[in-house]
């Protein structure tokens, strides 16, 4: 009997060990595509940079993984889910795509995301911020890097209620994204014991906010929370100063904002506002040469969206060098296992909801007389523990997560 | 109270609805009178605007020249660089389907952005707001930033002037006989090739003027033009394509039935002006102001 299940479980040792022989890097590369805005609100936010970014952390991996040649694709899916989505399904169907990352627009990755659990491939968002995608969307293949909705609530949120910002209203970007950050900012601040007076809805990329902001000087609150993201936000913050809701008194949360963002604004209007990212090229030596690096490629500094995509792809890099394969579910696992430790996370460990977690930084924006060099923009407030900023893998709702 | 809203805020909002209208009206006006003489749907438009907004930061960015200065200049630039661009390839496809004239328009706007996006990126530049006309005067109901107040009554001083100009004057007579009948108008002498250079240029100009006058009040960026030119266009289609009175009118009415839509259902703000340019082509397809074909 036992020579027979012995046997049996030498024949299923070689079975497995054939296949996996078989398939150990399918079409014999690995290739990576970046998907994000190129073109619209946000291609300043991560867009081209961040396909910079993903090449620049092939080449610093030697360009090959097992003598494998990598390779980097990268597209523009305009922010629109559909594009996207076909861009996706062409990409993992007929051009031989392993993995998808950066995903900027929380609709698009939600959309990419499902189809990359469908089809049984790593997916890796830097871009997006929705905590659904490693909340109720979770998926076994999917990661969660840089930054998501419920760390900026608790590090920009956070940091104005302490400082007496107890009744707030929202300007809302009207899709997905506004309404996770909104709802998540709201229940932070309430369980602060603060109060949201109101909020109001406006479509992706207008121009105008003056509308928006009179009724958000209207409501009396102290706090005027920017749910929104790039050009918007900016615009936002430009024509708040305008209307005088600074000087009157109104203090402006913009919760997702970068140093893109901050950078195209300009110190005079951005200064003094308090933000959350994971990532300040003026961090320490690593992150300064790194950064300086990526500068001399493109022309400007990282934000965390792009730093993100560079550690993701190294890190997605580092699990396929020890699975030996870039088969789903072996580089999936050591992606769930490994810490991430590099130029841009410190001690990141991934839970298993697939979200990466590692310490963010409260930062605020400095005074023009403050700064003394280019993209000198942001004295860090304070650290806020990865275990702080991002939600319990058993909390956040995944049904992966027993 | 009006509707539920404090008669204040609702005052407020009327007022922020008029400014916007002027940045209709103005870009209405000149995309109305490109197609009133030319017969070409203009889809540069939008990038002529982005344009005028990107010289007047590149001027006080690289040559300190200031806001008044270049709000002369920069049109002026945009008009000329338009003359050349009508000049040595629209002016060749007149003679084809109008149908040529707007793809050509529509891939010269693409290349522009691209262009200012690669360099420049899409997050923007900021834009001082002249001295003579920062900070802001309490209306009672509303902030008023003085700059808004000054975009008020530049675009309606600039929209009077052009009207004037194609109603009072002999240039303006030509024009509009030129629209009826160029073939007539050319035998009696009038260089109208000439005056279809000019028109374009000054089309194009007023593209330009907005983008300045936007300039302080939105970011420079890109993308500035590409957000407003499809509005613009409905705009126009509303107002009748090629009604000079009737763009200018509509400009501001569309911008208060925008900025109403911003209080009651701020959702669908940036589809408001598209219902209602349905319903008008439904009960009259000329439009408001037009002449029935």
């Amino acid at each position: 009997m036992t020579v027979k299940l012995s046997s049996l479980a030498l024949a299923l040792l070689v079975g497995t060990s054939l296949s996996a022989v078989a398939q150990e890097f399918s079409d014999n590369k690995v290739k990576i595509g970046i998907l994000n805005d190129q073109s619209g609100v946000y291609a300043d936010f991560g867009g081209k940079w961040s396909y910079e970014a993903a090449k620049m952390a092939v080449e610093d991996f030697g360009g090959k993984v097992k003598d494998m040649p990598v390779e980097v694709v990268t597209a523009d899916h305009q922010n629109k889910a559909d594009i996207a989505s076909n861009i996706a399904r062409q990409w993992y169907d007929t051009e031989q795509v392993d993995a998808i990352m950066e995903l900027t627009t929380s609709s698009v990755a939600l959309a990419v995301q499902g189809i990359s659990a469908e089809k049984k491939k790593i997916d890796i968002v830097t871009g997006a911020a929705s905590s659904d995608l490693t909340g109720k969307a979770c998926s076994p293949y999917g990661f969660h890097w840089a930054y998501d909705t419920h760390a900026l609530a608790v590090g920009t949120g956070g940091a104005l209620v302490g400082q007496g910002g107890d009744t707030w209203f929202f300007l809302t970007a009207d899709y997905a994204f506004g309404y996770s950050l909104e709802e998540q900012t709201s229940n932070f601040v309430k369980s602060k014991g603060g109060n949201v007076l109101g909020a109001v809805r406006h479509p992706l990329a207008t121009t105008d906010y003056s509308s928006f902001l009179l009724q958000a000087q209207a409501s009396g609150a102290k706090v005027i929370g920017l749910a929104n993201a790039g050009l918007d936000t900016a615009n936002s913050i430009k024509q708040a100063a305008e209307f005088g809701i600074v000087a009157g008194g109104q203090r402006l949360a913009a919760l997702l904002f970068t140093l893109a963002e901050v950078h195209g604004l300009g110190l005079e209007a951005a200064q003094g506002l308090t933000l959350t990212e994971g990532f300040y090229w003026d961090r320490d030596d690593a992150s300064r040469e790194w950064s300086n690096r990526f500068m001399e490629r493109t022309g400007r500094m990282p934000n965390m969206i792009q730093a993100g995509t560079y550690s993701a792809v190294t890190q997605y890099l580092k699990a396929i060098d020890k699975a030996g394969t870039d088969e789903t579910e072996a580089v999936a696992k050591n992606l769930h296992e490994m810490p991430v430790e590099d130029v841009f996370a410190r001690g990141g460990k991934v839970g298993a909801n697939g979200r990466m977690i590692y310490d963010m930084y409260l930062m605020e924006v400095k005074k023009p007389s403050e700064s003394t060099q280019p993209w000198d923009y942001y004295k860090v407030l304070a650290t806020i523990p990865g275990d702080e900023a991002y939600i319990k893998p058993a909390e956040a709702g995944c049904p992966l997560v027993k | 109270m009006i509707f539920g809203i404090p008669i204040q805020a609702f005052a407020g909002q009327l007022l922020i609805g008029l400014i916007n209208g002027s940045f209709y009206a103005v870009l209405s006006l000149g995309l109305a009178i490109i197609f009133g003489l030319l017969r070409v749907i203009n889809f540069a438009h939008g990038a002529q605007y982005m344009l005028g907004a990107f010289i007047g930061y590149l001027m006080l960015a690289h040559f300190g020249i200031t806001y008044w200065p270049a709000l002369i200049l920069a049109p002026l630039v945009v008009g000329l660089f338009s003359v050349v661009v009508e000049r040595f390839a629209l002016s060749r496809l007149y003679d084809v389907d109008p149908l040529y004239g707007l793809l050509f328009t529509f891939g010269l706007a693409l290349v522009i952005e691209g262009v200012f996006r690669y360099y420049y990126g899409v997050s923007g530049n900021p834009y001082p707001v002249p001295t003579l006309l920062a900070g802001g005067t309490n209306l009672g109901f509303m902030f008023l930033p003085i700059y808004r107040g000054w975009v008020v009554v530049a675009s309606l001083v600039v929209c009077l002037g052009t009207w004037l100009l194609l109603e009072k004057t002999q240039f303006g007579s030509y024009l509009r006989a030129a629209t009826e009948d160029p073939k007539l108008v050319q035998a009696f002498g009038v260089n109208v090739p000439l005056m279809l250079t000019l028109t374009y240029g000054l089309g194009a100009g007023l593209a330009g003027f907005a983008g300045v006058l936007a300039a302080p009040v939105y970011q420079v960026s890109p993308l500035m033009g590409q957000n407003l030119i499809i509005v613009v266009f409905a705009v126009v289609v509303v107002g009748g394509m090629g009604s000079i009175l009737g763009a200018i009118v509509t400009g501001y009415m569309l911008g208060l039935a925008e900025g109403m839509t911003k209080v009651f259902y701020p959702e669908a703000s940036n589809i408001v002006i598209f219902v209602i340019m349905a319903i008008v082509l439904l009960l009259r397809p000329a439009g408001l102001f037009g002449r029935d074909a």
